[in-house]
């Protein structure tokens, strides 16, 4: 579904990816982890446009994106909840998710899909009309994820959706995750610093050190790969 | 008591002028954090745009009221374009780079259309046809407010109730207030940021330049110098009110006129501009977000 070939990125003289290849198929929760600085979030960013490689590949179903702008590459089903949860702060909760639909013009399927999210999250439809910069860390992030599924994306790029959250928010966060996944048949592609968790949902797993990928596996193999174990598991 | 209400009205007149120009600086603020020094030289060329439509019309004929309409129109689209043309030409290209560059960038437009409109049109003020007709029915009430006084305040209230809806119920206004927000989520929710930048530029430079004339028509005279003036002036406006707040550069807009306006009447109009200017020394001493701005948290 998505690949990228050899995707170099900088930041003006800084190479922040250095040589980044992977591939996602269709219906897999695919989880990259990592250190701080590592180069996740730019490659999220580099697959969204808003950070566009300046060499290597990106294909998304076979259609090169690599240089295609943010908001095309969203029209075509790629939606990231970024690290941080960029709630939009003085819009409501509603607004929030409308914008999620920003590209949509089917009302009546959206209804449907705001209907999903609040049975999700069913904390949102209480807060609705309450600004978004009001709501708590953890309502805050159930909020950005719902707001990238009102876009009804076929690829979802989640950044680090544990950040800074109470170990039982995560567990939902994550179950809901697994849910998405399986109900809506939404890929997805998972960033963490959590890699533990992160494992236990994911089919496969990348490892990313320095700007390139040093490690791929299935997630079982990773989750007993002694090195994994030693560098992101704390055992 | 009659003194105090011409003052009053000649004061939202004047601050209905500012506001309308604040309203330019505030949003290009609001989404790219730049102060769009060349937005005066905007609402200059609007006024000389209305100036040469309005004086080729009246030469053919043609009835006032499509004179005002036609020539508003002409200005707004005129400058419109202007307003596109600059952002793309002189921001775009530094959209990544230090604020301070495009801050620079941003005087020398000011300066390059200054320059530009005084050798197309000489340095002399030149006589603004007087668009706004007296109405009769104003006549009772002529000593204390004037027709075009009442003409300048509802047209600019209109505009600004157009502009609020917009913002408010457009799907461009719901892109413009997410990305004033967050613009790089702004971009992964599928928004063309540069397509909200560019209607930002061409909105508050049809606003500017419908207020040029206005104001021009209003004085009764023009030249190139009147940008730089009515730009600072607007600019004190929209900090005074609170930058990126588009209440704020209204309200902005009114408390400068009518200061200037009563400073003018009660003491003197040498010192219309030390009141104008000490008010916003003022403020931002005891509220330096402005009246209405957001009291911005420091990232530490």
């Amino acid at each position: 579904m998505l690949e990228l070939r050899d995707v170099r990125t900088y930041y003006g003289t800084i190479q922040a990816l250095k040589g980044i290849s992977l591939e996602i198929k269709s219906g897999e929760i695919i989880t990259l982890i990592g250190a701080n600085g590592a180069g996740k979030s730019t490659t999220l960013m580099s697959i969204c446009g808003v950070a566009p490689p300046r060499s290597g590949e990106i294909l998304f179903r076979g259609e090169q994106i690599t240089r295609m702008s943010p908001d095309h590459i969203v029209s075509l089903g790629i939606c990231q909840v970024p690290e941080g949860r960029h709630i939009f702060p003085q819009l409501t909760v509603q607004e929030n998710l409308d914008m999620g639909a920003f590209l949509r013009s089917d009302k009546i399927e959206i209804k449907r899909d705001l209907d999903y999210v609040f049975s999700l999250f069913p904390i949102l439809a209480q807060r609705r009309e309450q600004a978004g910069g009001t709501l708590s860390g953890g309502e805050q992030q159930m909020l950005a994820l719902s707001r990238a599924l009102m876009a009804r994306p076929q690829l979802l790029l989640l950044d680090e959706p544990s950040m800074g959250l109470a170990p039982l928010i995560i567990r939902q966060i994550f179950e809901i995750i697994k849910k998405i996944n399986q109900e809506q048949d939404t890929t997805i592609f998972l960033v963490e610093q959590n890699a533990n968790q992160a494992l236990h949902i994911a089919d496969r797993g990348y490892v990313i050190e320095n700007g390139a990928v040093t490690l791929s596996d299935s997630a079982d193999n990773l989750l007993t790969n002694p090195e994994v174990q030693k560098a992101y598991l704390g055992i | 008591m009659e003194y105090f209400i011409e003052l009053f009205f000649s004061g939202l007149t004047r601050g209905s002028i500012y506001a309308l120009i604040a309203l330019g600086y505030t949003m290009v603020y609001g989404i790219i954090g730049l102060i769009n020094f060349a937005h005066g030289e905007i609402y200059m060329i609007g006024a000389f745009t209305s100036f040469v439509v309005a004086t080729v019309l009246s030469i053919y004929g043609f009835p006032l009221l499509s004179i005002v309409l036609l020539a508003g129109l002409a200005a707004a689209v005129w400058s419109a374009s202007y307003g596109y043309t600059i952002e793309k030409i002189a921001y775009q290209p530094l959209r990544q780079a230090p604020r301070l560059s495009a801050l620079i960038s941003a005087i020398g437009m000011s300066i390059f259309l200054q320059n530009y409109v005084l050798l197309a049109q000489s340095s002399d003020f030149q006589p603004f046809p007087e668009l706004i007709p007296d109405f009769d029915f104003m006549e009772p009430y002529a000593h204390v407010v004037g027709s075009a006084e009442i003409v300048i305040l509802l047209v600019t209230a209109l505009m600004m109730v157009g502009l609020t809806l917009l913002i408010k119920f457009s799907r461009i206004g719901k892109a413009m207030r997410a990305t004033s927000q967050d613009r790089t989520m702004a971009m992964l929710v599928g928004i063309d940021v540069n397509r909200v930048i560019s209607m930002t530029f061409i909105i508050g430079s049809a606003l500017a330049a419908v207020g040029g004339m206005l104001i021009a028509s209003h004085i009764g005279q023009i030249n190139f110098f009147i940008g730089f003036i009515a730009g600072i002036k607007a600019f004190t406006a929209a900090v005074l009110g609170g930058i990126g707040s588009i209440p704020g550069a209204v309200l902005g807009g009114f408390v400068l006129g009518l200061t200037e306006s009563f400073a003018t009447g009660y003491v003197s109009s040498d010192y219309e501009d030390v009141f104008a200017f000490s008010l916003l020394v003022l403020i931002l001493i005891f509220k330096p977000a402005g009246l209405l701005g957001r009291e911005e948290a420091q990232k530490v």
